[in-house]
């Protein structure tokens, strides 16, 4: 028998600190679906993915009933979906409507995997998939779409980093009505996972079997309550505190990770040990970082607390899961944390301050707001620089940039739900033209010669 | 099945009387039972086998919130996994 403080600790975890299992994932392979015609293709790719992930919202909805745990989101990602488009150039439409047709049937809350690796080169097929982003963007509902353009191995894709500026500016315009949220469900990255189970940016990678399970737990509130127990405590023992919570809540993921699995006849992919925040009050990273000694996230010291948090819940989660993947560290991004928002908000929290936070945390610029008058050379820029944080530190970075159509700096946009609401913040007015108008492509570091 | 069944509440007469008989009721034997004022509130668990009874797991976490509505406290049944995961190395 347990003891009562353990078990009141686990009720106690989901009754008021916002435990729960973020998401669980199914990645499908549809490289069985290429048929003679982009029609054909597409209703295949509708069939498999209707009837693989027939029974994950029922199963996600009954394991949550029976663990007593919240599931979240019940996601699918996808085999990149430009390389089931490539022999259809201009016809991309047709397949992405029918992901996200059966995205919407099979009642998962999004389908990844609109995306494209093109981190070493851009074939004509490649090119033309991440020029029909907008339009994909504008005209599906649950779609998430991603491109990698860089690489510790290959280097950075500047060719594609410039496109992609051009891709985001036009989906901004494209969704003006929503504030540009088609940008929301867009993601540029430098070292993409490929059991990623988060959004935008999952995609079944492919080297991934035909189906897999892949589960992101959370709990930033969990963490954050644990650290206010240990007030002057050194930040070696913060560290351990950490730790053992990630434990705890990395073991709870593993364990619906593996019965999700069997129940759903899928291959147990990885658990993804990522502190995910939401907008709700106590679920917040920024907040673990404040109550650490920050008077407000953003100030110095700021890169310092994030890098012991995402290092110790690494260690705390790798200890608790048989197969440790995906992201696995911590979020921050801005529209979906309260703590976050407020200090953007205030102007504590700068977009500077977020690319340093970007080389220790386990993603980068996510979910920020700029005012919709940055042109798209500066947004290819931004993305340049977190691509270059995450190849030259051999980590996962990301740029999730909405510039919001007719709003500036002291606006706020609201995007609801889960993806919060955002100050736009004000980016370097000075130009990067002519630095990005020069293409071609950013040499790999030479620790990514590892053979 | 094993299930960890909590109670957790304010006070008052007849708490156990009515998680017992809904148990009872569903032919879940009841293998443990502790119970404690923690913080002011009442707090009770018990451990329950669910083996001979008709009711799923899932069942028994509804009918567990569904009395918990009724009667003014807040019921949760959860397999006994979630804890073992958590707790045991």
């Amino acid at each position: 028998m347990f003891s009562t403080s353990d078990i009141l600790e686990t009720v106690n975890m989901v009754e008021r600190e916002h435990l729960d299992i973020r998401t669980i994932t199914m990645g499908l392979s549809l490289l069985s679906c290429i048929r003679d015609s982009a029609q054909h293709t597409a209703e295949a790719v509708y069939d498999l993915i209707c009837r693989r992930a027939e029974h994950l919202v029922d199963v996600g909805e009954a394991l949550a009933k029976e663990y007593g745990i919240p599931i979240v989101n019940k996601r699918i990602s996808v085999t990149p979906a430009s390389l089931v488009c490539a022999p259809f150039v201009g016809e991309e439409l047709t397949i992405a409507r029918a992901l996200d047709r059966a995205a919407h049937t099979t009642g998962v809350d999004f389908l990844g995997g609109y995306s494209a690796l093109v981190h070493k080169g851009m074939t004509s097929y490649e090119r033309s998939f991440i020029e029909s982003i907008p339009e994909v963007l504008a005209t599906t509902d649950i779609l998430c779409s991603s491109v990698n353009v860089g690489s510790t191995r290959a280097g950075i894709n500047m060719d594609a980093v410039r496109l992609l500026g051009e891709v985001i500016k036009e989906t901004a315009a494209r969704t003006a009505d929503r504030d540009g949220f088609g940008c929301a469900k867009l993601v540029a990255f430098c070292n993409a996972v490929e059991d990623n189970p988060f959004m935008a940016g999952a995609f079944h990678g492919v080297g991934e079997g035909e189906c897999v399970i892949n589960v992101g737990v959370s709990g930033p509130g969990v963490v954050c309550s644990a650290l206010k127990h240990a007030d002057g405590a050194d930040l070696a023992t913060v560290a351990e505190i950490i730790k053992k919570t990630a434990f705890k809540i990395t073991r709870a993921g593993q364990l619906i990770a593996s019965e999700a699995s069997r129940r759903l006849g899928a291959e147990f992919g990885i658990v993804d040990l990522s502190l995910a925040p939401t907008p709700a009050v106590g679920d917040s990273v920024a907040r673990i970082l404040e109550t650490m000694g920050l008077e407000t996230v953003g100030t110095h010291g700021t890169t310092a607390a994030l890098a012991i948090l995402n290092d110790a819940v690494k260690k705390g989660g790798t200890m608790a899961s048989s197969r440790v993947g995906g992201l696995s560290g911590a979020f921050i991004p801005v529209s979906e944390d309260e703590g976050m928002i407020e200090a953007a908000a205030k102007g504590s929290l700068t977009l500077e301050k977020l690319e340093a936070m970007t080389a220790v945390c386990s993603v980068g610029i996510d979910m920020v707001a700029v005012p919709g008058d940055t042109s798209a050379a500066t947004i290819s820029a931004m993305i340049a620089d977190e691509a270059a944080i995450g190849m030259v530190n051999n980590k996962t970075t990301a740029v999730r940039v909405i510039p919001v159509p007719g709003k500036g700096v002291g606006d706020t946009v609201e995007f609801g739900g889960l993806l919060g609401s955002a100050p736009i913040m004000p980016v370097n007015p000075a130009s990067s033209e002519i630095f990005i108008r020069r293409g071609g492509k950013i040499p790999a570091p030479i620790h990514g010669n590892k053979n | 099945m094993k299930a960890i069944v909590t109670v957790i509440g304010n006070d008052k007469p007849g708490i156990i009387a009515a998680v017992s008989a809904m148990l009872a009721e569903a032919s879940i034997n009841i293998e443990d039972i502790s119970q404690t004022i923690l913080q002011g509130s009442f707090t009770m668990i018990m451990m329950v086998n669910t083996e001979g009874s008709a009711m799923t797991m899932s069942d028994l976490s509804d009918a567990c919130r569904t009395l918990g509505e009724r009667i003014g406290v807040t019921i949760r049944a959860q397999q006994q996994d979630i804890f073992r995961a958590m707790h045991e190395i």
